[in-house]
């Protein structure tokens, strides 16, 4: 397959101007005619639904949650970027745009990113229009933070709920339309299969997960913005429902996977407490502004925290890294905090966790200051560990976080299916091998109002879509694959659950294709994946019927997907032989120790074609140009 | 530890419920409620029986899906904290923990602990917004908000909708959720030119959604997760009469708000599941 990433040509601060004003434009009249499916209402979804709606589409959405207002976007804590310059501090588009490429380790498509950083002074301002009480100076002017190593103040945010706040404007622009009547909405209802007719998205399949009915939703294009694929290691920072599944089926229907492997670590979570262990919790990076990160110098060392003097300890970002120190990037925190814990040197029960102490910081500038800075973190802390982190040196443990990985998109954000658009987390496009705080939110609500409302309506103005109807070969197809696997999962009747199966998949790709990876490891992982995948289908016991309110089955399909994307992040993991942002191979490292790319043969996407069920997928490389910022090494000493 | 819950089984609406007892000698008290509660479906899907339904996601106490009452009280004991964040360390040694769907009228029940709260978005759907559409935005600093302003509309923007101000109401009223929204929307200057309307059409919406009337006892403000403050309450009565008069000629049916009849005719309210 040949990949056309339809970027256009010229200056690249030019070039989202022409490619809209390029654009052809549906007629005011005739948008009510054309249905669009929007699968997914987060910021991206939510945000693309409501325009649509407004531009005078009809326009469905569905989500699995009992409300569009639970997508995961909403547990988003940090802020969100644009490059307003209200700071005076030097910042502008062309920084926030350098930064992000730079910050992606060259590996995204400088004029994706560029448009990114031109539409953020929008986003703010649609944002603050809605509603958004978005933190403000005692003028009464927006205040900016800064966030994610970026020496500019760019960063709006809303408390520590900046995702809430901005998936709640989303939501009621969204619930604005279902009340003009232009967005039907559909809650509690997921997608299982995209139907392709003559090449082209033309539906969906759907399961009504109250009723269990399954149904049919045809339409002129197909919007996902599904999110990502975190929970792929079954502990993760993202919501329970997460999923791959309406991706992973379009991937199937021919939608091309781009970087698979690209995965983002958060470096502070709450460590796991036990094997009932069912998610992790994010505590904000701004923690390390003030904590000092350290572990026993000794291994095996259990005695507590306060009877190891200083001498004992080890501050190994301070020791490695003496000019960032604590602040180094996530990546780079997170991968130390492994090595620590490799060594035995990890605290706590289970040995994986090490300190985030503030006692340094309280003695020199009083409780009371940090109780400002980090209060709600710290009443967090203690309400799910029981211990008081004033008192106590905080454990934290890296977690996953986000994925960079996606389906692969041109300029326009349509998957190589035409008429499949992917929005948000669920496409690959803006952040290369590692995404920079506060970037999602700003990817999310870009693609959904300002980009996708465009780009659809051009994809409708020039071609000629035929008119289908329930009654063709694609539709009933469809249908009739999805039934099949549903039978097919309740049919198995062996003797454990999905639970176990997903935290035992979770463990080996944490194992070996999360924070660090080797090629014997992915090798390894690869087989083990197989195994566990057949005992998947022979031994699992889904209980109840397919006609009910079935949680057991919503994540056993789920899970199924989540192996066969297992295998693929594995394999690009393999090979993709550099280290780059997110993906750590130890073979590819400086004698310093720091992540190795290797610009010369892998400069590129690396987009994955589906070729049956066990049959190896076929790469097929974009390759990435920089014209404007030049790919060096980075470096945090 | 050992705990012993008693939950609420019910196969789907139209089927009787009934408590079952079952016993967890192994807790750990480092366990969250619904991590306990999916120990316990592990056992009973091994054991071939039918586990419990509940509803939860982002399990971080910020997606508001989760949520049922423990021992009577909506969220259970801990202030300010939803039963995903819950561990079971505030729990007494042997302690009975009984667990029950929300209960209201305009929450019908799905599945065990799992109920329908499509009434809160058809609330927001009947003014809970500003209308204004994509591109049509001034710059975010054109209109100044003054700090305290912003604050107290965050106060108020900070609900979850996850329905235990409902729950734990005994007049079963959404005056908390619908006010937090009024609220939030009307002190901020972008929020202003609609403020009005928004009180007059969502608590005719509220209303027509089946849910109580508001006497002011405050048992939704103490069971809040995001301790939303009852004022909010004030704000909805206040912009509601106010609204009710500056709109008189508008909106006939709307102004007799605490009567059932006067509201229901010229409302969608969407029971297709019923």
């Amino acid at each position: 397959m040949e990949l056309n990433s339809r970027i256009p040509s010229g200056p690249i601060e030019r070039l989202w101007d022409e490619t809209r004003f390029n654009m052809k434009l549906v007629n005011p009249a005739n948008k009510r005619r054309h249905s669009l499916i929007v699968v997914g209402s987060g910021l991206a979804g939510a945000s693309a639904a409501a325009t649509l709606g407004e531009l005078g589409y009809n326009v469905k959405c569905f989500c699995f949650q009992d409300s569009p207002r639970r997508a995961h976007s909403i547990a988003a804590q940090g802020g969100i970027n644009a490059a307003k310059n209200y700071q005076n501090d030097g910042d502008s588009i062309y920084r926030l745009f350098y930064d992000t490429v730079k910050g992606g380790d060259f590996r995204a498509r400088e004029a994706n990113v560029y448009r990114l950083a031109q539409i953020s002074v929008s986003i703010i301002d649609q944002c603050v229009a809605q509603g958004v009480p978005f933190a403000r100076e005692y003028g009464g002017t927006l205040t900016n933070r800064s966030f994610g190593g970026a020496q500019v103040s760019r960063t709006f945010y809303a408390r520590g709920q900046t995702g809430q706040q901005l998936l709640l404007g989303a939501y009621q622009a969204l619930e604005r339309q279902v009340q003009a009547g232009s967005v039907a909405m559909y809650p509690r209802t997921e997608m299982l299969d995209l139907i392709v007719i003559d090449g082209r998205a033309r539906g969906i399949v759907t399961r009504n997960l109250v009723t269990g009915e399954i149904d049919t939703h045809l339409g002129d294009a197909v919007i996902l913005g599904t999110g990502g694929y975190g929970n792929v290691f079954y502990l993760s920072t993202n919501a329970k429902g997460s999923n791959v599944t309406a991706s992973w089926r379009a991937h199937k229907r021919g939608a091309l996977f781009a970087n698979p492997c690209f995965t983002q670590i958060h470096p502070t979570c709450i460590p796991v407490s036990g094997d009932y262990q069912s998610k992790l919790t994010l505590m904000s990076e701004s923690l390390r502004n003030d904590g000092r990160i350290w572990v026993p110098k000794q291994k095996g060392d259990t005695r507590p925290p306060d009877r190891i003097p200083e001498s004992e300890r080890d501050y190994y970002l301070e020791r490695r890294y003496p000019s960032f120190g604590n602040l180094v990037p996530r990546d780079v925190a997170s991968r130390n905090a492994k090595y620590a814990c490799d060594e035995g040197r990890g605290v706590g029960e289970t040995g994986l966790g090490v300190y985030l102490d503030f006692a340094d910081s309280i003695r020199r500038l009083g409780r009371k200051t940090i109780e400002e800075r980090y209060g709600n973190l710290f009443d967090m802390y203690e309400r799910i560990t029981g211990e008081d982190p004033y008192a106590v040196p905080m454990r934290i443990y890296p977690a996953i976080h986000y994925t960079m990985g996606g389906l692969w998109v041109d300029y326009h954000l349509m998957s190589s299916i035409p008429g499949l658009f992917v929005i948000g987390e669920a496409n690959f496009s803006d952040h290369g091998a590692n995404r920079l705080g506060a970037s999602a939110l700003m990817q999310g609500l870009s693609d959904g109002y300002f980009i996708v409302p465009y780009t659809v309506g051009d994809y409708l103005a020039s071609n000629k879509l035929e008119k289908i109807s329930e009654s063709q070969s694609e539709v009933g197809n469809a249908v009739a694959l999805v039934e099949q696997m549903t039978q097919k999962l309740l049919a198995i009747d062996g003797k454990r659950t999905v639970d176990s199966f997903h935290r035992q998949l979770g463990k080996i790709v944490w194992d070996y294709c999360g924070m660090s990876r080797t090629a014997g490891g992915l090798r390894l992982a690869i087989e083990q994946i197989r195994e566990l995948r057949e005992e998947f289908w022979n031994n699992l016991r889904v209980p109840g019927s397919a006609a009910d309110f079935n949680q057991s089955l919503e994540k056993a399909g789920r899970v199924a997907d989540f192996f066969e994307l297992a295998e693929l992040m594995c394999v690009d993991a393999l090979e993709r032989n550099e280290s780059c942002g997110g993906h750590f191979r130890e073979e590819y490292q400086t004698a310093e120790g720091e992540a190795q790319r290797d610009d010369d043969n892998y400069s590129y996407v690396a987009a994955w074609e589906y070729r049956g069920y066990g049959s190896p997928e076929e790469l097929v490389k974009e390759l990435l140009e920089f014209q404007y910022v030049h790919p060096s090494q980075r470096s945090y000493k | 530890m050992r705990l012993k819950l008693k939950i609420w089984r019910q196969q789907s609406r139209s089927a009787a419920g009934k408590f079952v007892s079952y016993p967890m000698d192994d807790a750990n008290p480092d366990m969250s409620m619904l991590e306990c509660l999916d120990v316990l479906n592990e056992r009973l899907i091994e054991a071939g029986e039918d586990p419990v339904a509940f509803e939860h996601d982002c399990r971080e106490g910020i997606c508001g899906s989760c949520g049922f009452m423990i021992n009577g009280v909506a969220h259970g004991p801990l202030p300010a904290t939803t039963v995903c964040q819950l561990t079971l360390r505030h729990f007494k040694e042997g302690q009975e923990l009984v667990l029950e769907p929300w209960r209201a009228r305009a929450f019908p029940l799905i599945k065990d602990l799992v109920v329908d709260r499509r009434s809160f978005d058809r609330i927001i759907s009947s003014g809970g917004y500003v209308s204004v559409s994509t591109g049509s935005a001034p710059d975010g600093n054109a209109i100044l908000v003054s700090k305290e302003s912003a604050d107290r509309a965050m106060d108020a923007a900070a609900c979850i909708g996850c329905g235990a101000c409902v729950a734990a109401c005994p007049n079963a009223s959404a005056a908390l959720f619908t006010g937090a929204k009024i609220a939030h929307l009307g002190i901020l200057p972008q929020g202003k030119p609609e403020r009005d309307v928004r009180a007059l059409r969502m608590v005719a919406q509220m209303n027509a959604e089946g849910f109580g009337g508001c006497t002011n006892i405050g048992e939704c403000t103490g069971v809040c997760p995001k301790e939303i403050p009852l004022e909010v309450i004030a704000a909805m009565n206040r912009d509601y009469i106010r609204g009710s008069w500056r709109e008189r000629d508008n909106l006939v049916t709307t102004i007799r708000p605490f009567t059932e009849w006067s509201t229901g005719s010229k409302l969608k309210v969407d029971r297709a599941t019923e």
